[in-house]
């Protein structure tokens, strides 16, 4: 029986998603999950001891490209078509975002 | 200063772009300086439903690197995505190699190697606001022409004792990568980075204290500083009886301090997975030959321990010698050269490349205007008293000036050696003693010291042509000083 | 015109390469009813046929193929269901895509699809909820319910989808259509929107079987821009059968719900076509799957931890939305994800994520990818004494507009017949098999890898004996009123 997810828990998973969360939401995702969580959980009842892993399901190894050619590149244009932020810069185009904090990945 | 006495371990962990035409995962050309988002396309931009596909010749330059430290290179091994969210990270993941890498093991010298495993480069994120610098700018922006370039990390035992050995041993290894020609591995320009994880102990333990891991370090100097203010910075605490906590550090050079980049919380969790998008990467039979044959037969530490066994020269001057490839052929070759005389002496003629080194500078020698066969013939004369030491030099300069062959300008400028016996080497000491009488006097009582104004009258008036140790033992004899 | 309507694809090719019939009518006979209808199978329609036209010259004829909206198509609008690509536009199409535009199938249109592919019942599109041409009062399934009702409808002749669960096949059961899941790596993925790479796969959603194969012939193929693509070993050949003598079948206890969860009406018509199967000459018998019951929970681990992988480069960073950008870059991720995804794709992100942190990657995500070797050795082993199995592709048929909205593992459990399947990477195809309270019933054959031929094969040969009457969804008045 999967262990309730606590509140702390879910801002944390959050967190690491990237997902800003309502109060509401982080009270109905903890009840969800951990509802979820317990359904699967009877996966951990199964004997798995000495069973590899499967991470592709086709028996294929060895995939490459195998010349060095260079491909054309999208023009910077088409490149930022999409941009949110695009911003001019030395030399052309660049796309704005806020600057990060101390710390990458914040 | 405490009691306890404490010796640094280092390892190092080490980025080296590699020199491919292409990018690690799109056919994007791999460019630098060139305008902003030019190279890019919908894998390494990461545009929806875009999917990477292994470059091969990444693959065989990782190879390579393998095996240039004798390490064992996996048949099998995975990519993994090493999740995290940054601007530069376009796809918030980052396709790398975790428990099965290409190659494990080997080692360089020293310095035993853990791993070496693949993996894509990230964008590169510049600032708009005025410092440049990370801290206090407002907005930033994200230049995507870098990202997904192969890069090759390269992570390295415990084995390092000091900042100097740090600093040389990266200097060895950056010689190694560059003569194996799969990256430029130039720190300005960043296509080798080097991170470092530092602990202490007390000189004689076996276990390992907390490691910090300390970046931002971007050239050979930064690095022994960054190192070195590490190990100052441990220590002090451990001598307040404080402990040393497990973090990232940036190493600021311009205050020569380190600032912590995470607190204990926020330490990254990048839920490694095997990248669903790629299959195991296999260095096939094909790969390993090509690797193999397009490694210079010969390694820098490899020819410099040999240039050690079979030449006798010492240590240093072997690396020397032998961590700039240029040097190396060149003084192979004149070792080769072998003059007429026959009388040639691996050692002699290795002290004469850092003095052709200091005339010429960086240069390559083979461009110069010393063949190795004058430079073979001139050490020979040396070797044979033929000339000395001092007026050697003086046709060094005249060589790299003008060419030609050394017995010429011999001849032409009247440098032979001069010898007690002949032209009057005595009188020019008897000369040099009158006139210095306090010297002399100093040299008679038995203070070596003063024997050098003599000696130096002595080159002088003899243009430097007479042999430096016979004018000593001349001066001596008629000194009768002890 | 509605003669035009009553071909089927391969009908209308076949007339179009004759010269009987014009593509760019049926082109424009196709993209009137879609943009006339009210079932919200389209969110984007082209404006008219292709200007170029020597489609009468191509294996497709001209005949217009609708498009699930995550497949990147050139210039279009690719939203794949989710406003945080809401007016995304790509700069390349989609392999496929482009598959069959070159062998004559011009894009009629983009359909309707649950946010990023997660849902069965398309209830999950930032667009709107698709509504079954059967019934406008119950869902189409999902999440390519847009395609699946499109042809249902009568709104194309024929669509693709992506199946990562079930996704191309319960909604084509619960529309009463063809929609088959090949083997994985049979169709390239570059320039699918990934919901989950190891087991995401496109497929044909058709009339009939011959349709599905005709246009799976021209998906599939081995692409360079793809690592997991592969070469399929033959032409997909148009199936001809129409018996099924020699064809051993086996019937997994575990996936016919002997424990209860597929309706009396489902089971009913399912047994039906097992009896109709052995009157064609098939032997049909029990077999097991004895990890079956557990593929619902490494299905529910592993799509959402590659999920939450795949969805991380919506950041508004470099396309898509943005929210509060002067925010901080913090706040910027944080929030931009928060209003972009809705709220199912917002649970498997999480779901995904926990599943991969710290402490729990063994007990989760390494787990279900064990399993996941165990459901693949489970059907080595039946395929080794049985050619196919059969199994109801969904427990129940079409369910009401909002009926099970407040409860996503009650979602869940839909896909327990259709999950196996993409896990071991195999094919299976759903092909209408009845009417229960007359909502359509779905029969799915699973076959071994590359089995394709087979699979269409039997698939027809049972669709010809089962002779389903589709006509009245399709004749359905497209200004909305009760298809019923």
């Amino acid at each position: 029986m999967a262990e309730m997810l606590d509140r702390a828990q879910v801002l944390h998973v959050a967190r690491l998603a990237r997902l800003e969360l309502t109060d509401d939401e982080v009270e109905r995702m903890a009840g969800e999950l951990s509802k979820v969580l317990d359904h699967i959980e009877k996966i951990r009842e199964l004997d798995l001891g000495g069973v590899a892993p499967t991470s592709h399901v086709i028996d294929v190894a060895g995939v490459v490209r195998a010349d060095d050619d260079p491909e054309p590149s999208l023009p910077a244009e088409v490149a930022l078509a999409a941009a949110p932020e695009p911003v001019a810069v030395p030399g052309g185009m660049g796309f704005g975002v806020p600057s990060p904090g101390q710390a990458p990945g914040e | 200063m405490s009691a306890v006495e404490y010796e640094p371990v280092i390892g190092l962990e080490i980025h080296v772009q590699l020199s491919t035409r292409t990018k690690m995962f799109c056919g994007c050309e791999v460019a630098f300086g060139e305008a902003p988002n030019t190279h890019t396309c919908p894998t390494c931009l990461a545009l929806p439903g875009a999917l990477p596909v292994v470059n091969e010749r990444a693959v065989q330059f990782g190879v390579m690197i393998g095996l240039a430290f004798e390490g064992e290179i996996a048949e099998r091994s995975v990519f993994h995505r090493k999740n995290y969210f940054y601007p530069d990270s376009p796809k918030a993941y980052q396709i790398s190699q975790y428990d099965i890498p290409l190659c494990r093991g080997g080692r360089l010298g020293e310095v035993r190697i853990h791993r070496v495993h693949l993996e894509e480069d990230a964008a590169k994120l510049n600032h708009l606001g005025e410092s440049g610098r990370i801290h206090g700018a407002d907005r930033s922006w994200v230049d995507f022409n870098r990202c997904g370039t192969p890069l090759v990390e390269i992570v390295t035992e415990p084995d390092l004792r000091s900042p100097e050995q740090a600093r040389e041993w990266l200097g060895v290894l950056r010689e190694t990568l560059r003569q194996t020609g799969v990256s430029d591995v130039n720190m300005e320009e960043g296509s080798l980075r080097c991170d470092a994880n530092v602990s202490v102990r007390p000189r004689g333990s076996s276990t390992l204290g907390t490691k910090t891991e300390l970046k931002n370090m971007n050239s050979f100097r930064f690095l022994e500083r960054g190192i070195r203010a590490e190990i100052r910075r441990q220590v002090e605490l451990l001598a307040l009886g404080e402990s040393v906590v497990q973090e990232t550090l940036h190493y600021d050079p311009a205050s020569d301090t380190l600032t912590s980049l995470r607190s204990k919380e926020e330490a990254h969790d990048y839920r490694y997975f095997p990248e669903p998008d790629l299959v195991p990467l296999l260095v096939t039979e094909e790969i390993l030959t090509r690797a193999r044959a397009a490694l210079p037969a010969e390694l820098p530490v490899e020819r410099a321990q040999r240039f050690e066994r079979e030449l006798g020269l010492t240590a240093s001057r072997a690396r020397e010698l032998a961590f700039r490839a240029e040097l190396a052929d060149y003084f192979e070759r004149a070792l080769s050269a072998a003059p007429s005389n026959g009388d040639l002496d691996a050692v002699e003629l290795a002290n004469w490349i850092p003095q052709l080194v200091e005339r010429i500078g960086e240069a390559d020698p083979a461009q110069s205007r010393v063949t190795p066969e004058s430079l073979a013939s001139l050490a020979a004369m040396v070797k044979s008293k033929a000339v000395s030491r001092d007026a050697a030099r003086t046709v060094l300069s005249r060589l790299v000036e003008e060419g030609g062959a050394p017995q010429e300008i011999v001849d032409r400028e009247g440098l032979g050696a001069l010898s007690a016996d002949e032209d009057g080497l005595g009188e020019v000491v008897d000369r040099a003693i009158a006139a210095d009488p306090d010297a002399a006097e100093q040299v008679r009582a038995g203070n070596m010291r003063a024997i050098g104004p003599l000696v130096g009258y002595v080159m002088r008036e003899t243009k430097g042509r007479a042999d430096g140790g016979e004018v000593t033992r001349l001066i001596r004899e008629r000194l009768g000083g002890a | 015109m509605s003669e035009l309507l009553d071909l089927t694809a391969a009908a209308a090719a076949a007339a179009v390469r004759a010269g009987e019939i014009d593509s760019g009518e049926l082109f424009e006979t196709y993209r009137a009813r879609a943009a006339a209808s009210d079932i919200n199978a389209f969110t984007w329609l082209a404006d008219g046929p292709p200007a170029a036209s020597n489609l009468r010259d191509t294996p497709l004829g001209g005949v217009p193929v609708a498009v699930k909206d995550l497949f990147c198509t050139e210039g279009v609008p690719s939203q794949a269901g989710s406003r945080i690509l809401e007016g995304y536009r790509p700069p390349y199409t989609a392999t496929v895509v482009a598959k069959l535009g070159a062998a004559g199938a011009p894009l009629l249109g983009k359909t309707n699809q649950d946010e990023f592919a997660m849902g069965s019942s398309n209830e999950n599109s930032a667009f709107g909820p698709v509504l079954n041409p059967w019934d406008r009062a119950r869902v189409p399934g999902g999440s390519s319910g847009g395609s699946a009702a499109a042809v249902a409808a009568g709104l194309a002749p024929w669509a693709i989808g992506t199946d990562t669960g079930g996704s191309i096949r319960q909604p084509a059961a619960l529309c009463g259509v063809v929609g088959m899941k090949p083997t994985y790596g049979a169709c390239s993925r570059y320039g699918m929107i990934a919901f989950a790479s190891s087991l995401d796969q496109a497929g044909p959603l058709t009339r009939d079987v011959t349709d599905a194969a005709l246009l799976l012939r021209h998906m599939v193929g081995r692409d360079r821009r793809d690592s997991t693509s592969l070469e399929f070993p033959e032409d997909i050949a148009l199936p001809r059968a129409e018996n099924l003598r020699g064809i051993r079948i086996g019937v997994p206890e575990e996936l016919t719900g002997a424990e209860g969860g597929v309706e009396t009406g489902v089971r009913e018509r399912f047994e039906a076509t097992l009896t109709l199967a052995q009157e064609l000459g098939a032997a049909v018998e029990a077999c097991r799957l004895p990890h079956a019951p557990h593929a619902l929970s490494a299905y529910y681990l592993i799509a959402p931890a590659e999920a939450s992988a795949n969805l991380a480069r919506y950041d508004g960073v470099r396309y898509g939305l943005r929210v509060a950008g002067d925010a901080g870059l913090l706040a910027m991720y944080e929030r931009t994800r928060a209003a972009g995804f809705g709220p199912e794709v917002k649970r498997r992100i999480m779901l995904g994520t926990y599943a991969l942190s710290s402490g729990y990657y063994e007990a989760y995500y390494g787990a279900a990818q064990k399993v996941r070797t165990k459901i693949a050795e489970d059907f080595r082993t039946v395929f080794e004494s049985f050619d196919l199995i059969a199994t109801p592709t969904s427990p129940w048929t079409a369910f009401e507009l909002g009926a099970k909205t407040a409860d996503p593992l009650a979602m869940y459990l839909n896909d327990f017949c259709t999950v196996p399947m993409p896990l071991a990477g195999i094919p299976a195809i759903s092909i209408p098999c009845g009417l229960a309270d007359g909502l359509p019933v779905g029969f799915q054959l699973a076959g071994p890898a590359f089995s394709e031929t087979r699979l269409l094969d039997a698939a027809h040969a049972l669709e010809l004996a089962i002779g389903f009457d589709a006509g009245p969804a399709r004749r359905s008045d497209a200004g909305g009123r009760d298809g019923r």
